[in-house]
């Protein structure tokens, strides 16, 4: 689009960040979470953190679906893989999670003969069932908001050409159920929440008013370039240090009030909510979605009668801390000594969008050895 | 070492560099395997630069080439980087059982065009063919011998204020074989790899640089510029400062690098080539590569400094800073 | 898990469009855009459009971000 370069490369920035640095000593101490994995690796992309004011703490929240999704689930889908004749499609992003043994992942899994196929795009992973009709197709349907559309898209695909062979493994989760359970647990410690723009695409800026709401926090809901993440902090700066919170939609290129009307009915023909697991946070009310009852012969759930491992997290790893924000990357004690990118012991070192990966990848030591 | 072989291994980050260190090196400990440049520089007749390579791209063919091409370009720039002038290369086949005769008629055309670009005889070789299920198509190995003509004092060379230096844009490569390998790319996509030899462009470079002003000269191949880099600094007294602002990406690979979440400075390229050297002669091997056609994009992308020793450091477009390591395993399309 | 791209459809069949940035050209699935038309810019999620944006609204945008940075 003709004006992107303006939100990529912002002109004037050390102007929003002497102004951030204005408010933030006004306010005195800026606790900020964002909770969309995009975001986390938007901001360390950027270097936002070794520019803002030492007042000013970014927390990176349970955004990347991958990190959150539990240890006992992701057994259960390794040992989906070694299924005969099952093949797994996903997005790359979960190929690399290991479960509760250290280094067993759906790659290492790959390397040892089962069979798995990294897809772009959920309609990827029904192509390959249309042109396979030997194999059992699953897909595993990760994902937010964002990607539920998407997901509940293809499998009315699939329902459509009456596909036998296919069917998805829903692990979709709904953001507001999360962030309530975060905000009333003892532990919370966060004075504004950076909204995830794209969700919020989905469902509309008006579906995150509960914080100021019913919590008196304010929000922003943002985009993911650098103007975009200047303008959405020093909002929320600004709304902390004059103690009046409320909801901003910074992102109006893309964000509706509502959101959009025919994602939203898409997903409510295939979907209903269900409560479902996170890594750090426990079983949340109606915090998933689950197939509805009509789509049945697509939920893998169903097909394979499939329960989560009742298994454990890895012992030493901070992840469910670093999930809720109460522990920073740097401070597990596994962080860059015995987990690393290439050997990750938790999720959050797993997906490019966790926290402990873009604090590695991006070195945000620099700035946490700074505040 | 435990467990299996992985993709990961393959890479060319910091997996690769394990299994060179851990299993490799200590078997076949020697000076000159040693330096672990690009290609080896042999003590005897003259000086001779030796160099290796096996390629095992798929698809087999890509938008802006094919594994016959990269297959010359990649050991002829390996013994370029070792300042050497490529004459020789040995060609082995491993085929698979099924494997198209028109198919390898036409890599084979691709080979002889490329070694004719690079000025390379192609005299000795060998073909193999596996069962069927057993290879992917095809693989080659290629080895090459050139003469030595510049020596340079490599990593232990570089000085803080020296210069670093790019001939192209970064990642074309990486981002169009996966773009590929996703089905993501149409005939007519303006993404290409960026495979070439870079015979004229480290000629010309050659040809004009005063002795000990190129301290290194490295083809940011697998894991991209930034795993290059970090290979640069490691364990050494110094950083490595770039500016985001003067890395030359083409759209193209941008909007590739979104589509699939991958970052353009973790991207193979297969025909660029970084230089550090004496800040003085900065713009004199600007001026110099530019003049070569198709290396119009050579920019200065970065200064070696002290700030952070052992560790590459990126400065963003807001004036933030952020560190770039190595490449860690292989990159996978995500889509968060 | 929410990258997305902003990209514009060139052409429509059905409930797939060809979209462009930087050259490239996807096919990709607009099944809950309303009204889609050709020069539309829209976001992209995996392989599926999940809205529509238009370069008035970016200007806008950009106007805002304006007013943000200005307020006293």
């Amino acid at each position: 689009m003709r004006y992107d370069c303006y939100f990529k490369n912002p002109e004037r920035a050390s102007e929003l960040l002497e102004k951030i640095g204005v408010y933030a000593s006004q306010a005195g101490r800026v606790r900020l979470m964002e909770i969309c994995g995009t975001h986390t690796m938007a901001i360390a992309r950027s270097g936002l953190r070794t520019v803002l004011p030492p007042e000013v703490r970014l927390i990176s929240g349970p955004g990347c679906p991958v990190c959150v999704t539990p240890a006992g689930a992701i057994d259960m889908i390794l040992e989906l893989s070694e299924r005969p004749g099952v093949l797994i499609a996903s997005y790359g992003d979960l190929l690399r999670v290991p479960g509760s043994k250290r280094g067993d992942s759906l790659l290492s899994r790959r390397a040892g003969g089962a069979m798995v196929e990294s897809v772009y795009s959920p309609m990827d992973a029904v192509r390959i069932a249309a042109s396979r009709p030997e194999l059992e197709v699953v897909f595993l349907g990760a994902g937010f908001e964002t990607t539920a559309p998407g997901t509940a898209a293809c499998i009315l695909e699939a329902a459509e050409q009456k596909l036998e062979n296919f069917s998805v493994l829903c692990l979709l989760k709904r953001t507001e159920p999360a962030l309530r359970s975060l905000i009333e647990a003892p532990d919370f410690a966060v004075d504004g929440f950076l909204c995830p723009g794209h969700v919020a695409a989905v469902i509309g800026s008006d579906a995150f008013s509960f914080l100021p709401g019913d919590y008196g926090l304010p929000g922003v809901v943002s985009g993911f370039d650098p103007a975009d993440l200047l303008g959405s902090v020093l909002e929320l700066t600004r709304m902390i240090a004059e103690k009046r919170p409320g909801l901003k939609n910074e992102y109006i290129r893309l964000v509706q009030p509502a959101g959009n009307p025919l994602a939203l009915s898409l997903m409510d023909e295939v979907f209903q909510t269900a409560p479902s697991d996170w890594r750090g946070l426990g079983q949340i009310r109606d915090s998933g979605y689950a197939l509805r009852e009509k789509y049945r012969p697509w939920d893998a759930w169903a097909k394979f009668g499939l329960r989560p491992a009742l298994s454990g997290d890895i012992p030493g790893c901070r992840c469910a801390e670093v999930i809720r924000g109460t522990a920073s990357p740097v401070s597990c004690p596994l962080f860059g000594r015995i987990c690393t990118p290439e050997d990750p012991a938790g999720p959050c070192m797993v997906s490019g969008e966790g926290a402990c990966a873009a604090a590695y990848q991006y070195g945000n030591s620099i700035s946490q050895e700074e505040v | 070492m435990e467990g299996r072989i992985t993709l990961d291994y393959g890479s060319g980050g910091s997996k690769t560099s394990e299994l060179i260190s851990s299993i490799l090196l200590p078997a076949f400990d020697n000076p000159a395997l040693a330096q672990l440049g690009d290609g080896a520089v042999l003590s005897g007749a003259g000086q001779l630069v030796f160099s290796t390579d096996s390629f095992v791209v798929s698809p087999w063919r890509f938008p802006g080439g094919d594994i016959g091409k990269l297959s010359v370009c990649g050991t002829v720039n390996d013994l370029c980087m070792a300042g050497g002038r490529p004459q020789y290369l040995s060609l082995s086949f491993i085929l698979e059982e099924g494997f198209l005769f028109s198919d390898l008629e036409q890599i084979v055309e691709s080979i002889a065009r490329e070694a004719r670009e690079a000025g390379v005889s192609i005299v000795t070789g060998d073909t193999k063919v596996v069962e069927s299920g057993k290879g992917d198509g095809i693989y080659i190995n290629t080895a090459g011998i050139g003469f030595r003509r510049a020596a340079f004092p490599g990593q232990s060379g570089i000085r803080p204020g020296d210069a670093v230096l790019i001939s192209g844009s970064a990642g074309c490569h990486g981002a169009a074989v996966m773009m590929a390998r996703a089905g993501l790319l149409r005939e007519e996509s303006p993404l290409k790899s960026d495979c070439r030899s870079l015979h004229r462009i480290s000629g010309a470079l050659l040809d004009c640089a005063p002795d000990g002003s190129v301290r290194i000269l490295r083809d940011p191949t697998r894991g991209g510029i930034a795993t290059t880099l970090n290979e640069f600094t490691e364990g050494m007294p110094f950083s490595i400062e770039l500016e985001q602002d003067a890395i030359p990406v083409d759209p193209a690979v941008e909007a590739a690098c979104d589509m699939l979440g991958l970052d353009p400075l973790y991207c193979a390229c297969e025909g660029r080539m970084l230089v550090v050297c004496d800040p003085g002669c900065a713009d004199m091997f600007l001026e110099a590569m530019r003049s070569v056609p198709g290396a119009g994009q050579a920019a200065r992308i970065g200064t070696v400094t002290e700030s952070l020793p052992g560790r590459v450091l990126l400065k963003t477009p807001i004036g933030g800073k952020r560190i770039l390591t190595k490449l860690s395993g292989m990159q996978l399309p995500r889509i968060c | 898990m929410c990258l997305a791209m902003p990209m514009k459809i060139n052409r429509i069949e059905g409930k797939t469009a060809d979209c462009e940035a930087g050259g490239l050209v996807q096919a990709i699935r607009i099944d809950f855009i309303q009204d889609a038309r050709p020069g539309d810019y829209v976001m992209v999620h995996a392989g599926f459009a999940i809205q529509k944006m238009s370069e008035k609204e970016a200007l806008e945008n950009l106007e805002l971000l304006e007013e943000i940075r200005n307020a006293v």
